[in-house]
């Protein structure tokens, strides 16, 4: 695997001697350098997407370990991947109260509530939360194994460190975002309408059939699942990042550093292209 | 002087003949980057023999070692074992080769996350599916008594100091009873008496299991008393090799001026 350090700033080759020195040329030189740099990293990650591909479905599988993973991605998560939901919640409910009320729609609320929660805070709001914890996580614990030739004492006792480390991470990752997604909608909806009731007044039950009527499964399962592509694109940033790590403690701190940066951006990008493919299969 | 035995036949033919080398390093050349490291190493060990690796720091002794496990692949030129050439294989193939082979990575390289008596159950657990949790444990316990450990199996490795480390290593990797023992800077950070110990440890193992065996080691009195043959390598490539005594009595400048501060 390449040892170049993710996207990160890069020098510029200096201008040849007795050419016309100007602005443009290190600016295209460093936007070229970049760019390159970024095509390297991405190429990389498709060879290692590739091969951990190859490992996942091939035995011996590494049960115990996802199950492990599970536990760890998933349950550890939960608090607050629920409390960022929560919260979510609350300034939903207190900021779309406010914009309704201006235009006297203060009655929809509960849907608007509702539909922005399922879909699209609830599953962003986890997708960002997890690659925080989880792609930290992850990425701190592989690069120190990397550092700490943990990772080669694995290949050197014939055990694949593709299908033990990275596809069982990147497995639990893919099944415990939709899941997590569900807990953030919960508790995004409680606190909604807790926030709703101590202005004014409503029950529960009014509020889930104000909030759920016009609501069908297609505003609910697309937006969910489409968390299991999220939790794709953190398992298998994190582990690449962790997995070719170099540079001792420092280069630890980069791999968990890049890994919560680069997931969370593909995160968002990858969203932006969902939200797209939702509209236009599930409309 | 030993010469180097052009191996060219089957992997089953090599493992019964004794005298056919386990492990064959055939003009091996490897670069990091414009880094030449090694320049056209050749080398062999049979079973039962160890084979020390000298040098001063950074002459590629280490990077020699994971050429023959598998951890690096050669720029040209083979890596061997029993005579299979291993440069080309996937990690699956490559994996039941290294089934055969133990590592001792120069810090131990144990698992953080898991107990003494969990890290030496690892290739078992892996590897041996058939034996019950019960049979596991037993050869856990068989294995960390054999490399002189009597307690401390439910400590973590960051409890346990380097020495016991190193022994821990050394008992993981005999783990699966392996043909091959790579052992790499087996006393280094290692008090006399611990590198003593760990010399008299090698030494017992080497005779209850007759592997073949290759040290990495710049500690020229732990080569002297655990190995067979000594190579001494110097800006990639083997100065010399043989017994220590045809080291003594070598006209090389390198290997006097090696000799004289050691």
């Amino acid at each position: 695997m390449s040892d170049r350090q993710s996207v990160a700033v890069v020098g510029f080759d200096p201008p040849v001697r007795g050419a016309p020195t100007s602005l443009i040329s290190p600016a295209v030189g460093y936007s070229n350098g970049l760019i390159i740099q970024f095509l390297e990293w991405f190429g990389d990650l498709g060879i290692f997407f590739w091969q951990v591909v190859r490992a996942a479905v091939t035995p011996p599988f590494e049960f115990g370990e996802l199950f492990r993973q599970l536990d760890e991605i998933g349950s550890k998560s939960l608090p607050l991947v629920a409390l960022a939901g929560a919260a979510t919640g609350v300034v939903l409910s207190l900021e779309a109260r406010y914009s309704l009320t201006r235009f006297g729609a203060k009655s929809l609320l509960p849907a608007a509530i509702v539909f922005s929660v399922i879909h699209e805070t609830g599953p962003i709001i986890t997708g960002l939360v997890v690659s925080g914890r989880a792609g930290a996580g992850i990425g701190a614990e592989l690069a120190s194994m990397k550092v700490t030739e943990q990772i080669d004492a694995i290949e050197a006792s014939a055990v694949n460190p593709y299908r033990l480390l990275a596809a069982t991470r990147i497995l639990a990752c893919i099944l415990m975002l939709p899941l997590l997604t569900l807990a953030a909608d919960f508790c995004g909806l409680l606190m909604g309408w807790v926030t709703q009731a101590m202005v004014a007044p409503v029950s529960l039950h009014q509020f889930i059939n104000a909030g759920f009527s016009g609501a069908d499964f297609n505003d609910f399962l697309p937006p969910t699942f489409k968390t299991a592509v999220f939790g794709l694109i953190i398992g298998l940033i994190a582990c690449f990042q962790g997995m070719r790590t170099q540079g001792g403690a420092a280069g630890v701190g980069r791999a968990a550093t890049s890994s919560v940066v680069l997931s969370s951006l593909f995160v968002i990008l990858a969203d932006v292209v969902l939200v797209k493919l939702i509209i236009l299969f599930f409309p | 002087m030993h010469t180097i035995d052009q191996v060219a036949r089957k992997p089953e033919e090599v493992e019964k003949d004794d005298s056919a080398p386990v492990v064959a390093v055939e003009d091996v050349h490897k670069s990091f980057g414009t880094q030449k490291v090694l320049s056209g190493i050749n080398l062999a060990v049979r079973r039962g023999e160890t084979l020390a690796v000298l040098g001063r720091s950074g002459t590629g002794k280490s990077v020699l070692l994971r050429l023959v496990i598998g951890l690096e692949k050669p720029d040209s030129g083979s890596v061997r074992i029993q005579g299979q050439d291993i440069a080309g294989l996937a990690l699956d193939q490559l994996g039941e080769i290294r089934k055969k082979m133990g590592f001792l990575f120069q810090h131990a390289a144990l698992y953080d996350s898991l107990t003494v008596e969990q890290n030496v159950a690892f290739p078992l657990q892996h590897h041996k599916k058939d034996m019950s949790k019960s049979e596991q444990r037993d050869r856990v316990h068989e294995l960390l008594a054999e490399v002189g450990m009597e307690s401390g199996f439910a400590k973590m490795p960051s409890d346990i100091s380097g020495g016991m480390q190193k022994r821990v290593g050394l008992a993981r990797a005999l783990a699966l009873e392996p043909d091959i023992l790579l052992l790499d800077e087996p006393t280094a950070g290692l008090d006399p008496i611990s590198s003593a110990e760990i010399d008299d440890l090698v030494l017992k193992l080497q005779e209850e299991h007759h592997m073949a065996s290759i040290v990495v080691t710049h500690d020229l009195h732990s080569a002297k008393t655990i190995a067979d043959r000594l190579a001494l390598l110097n800006e990639g490539a083997v100065v010399i090799e043989g017994s220590f005594e045809e080291l003594q009595e070598s006209d090389i400048e390198f290997v006097k001026e090696f000799l004289r501060h050691s």
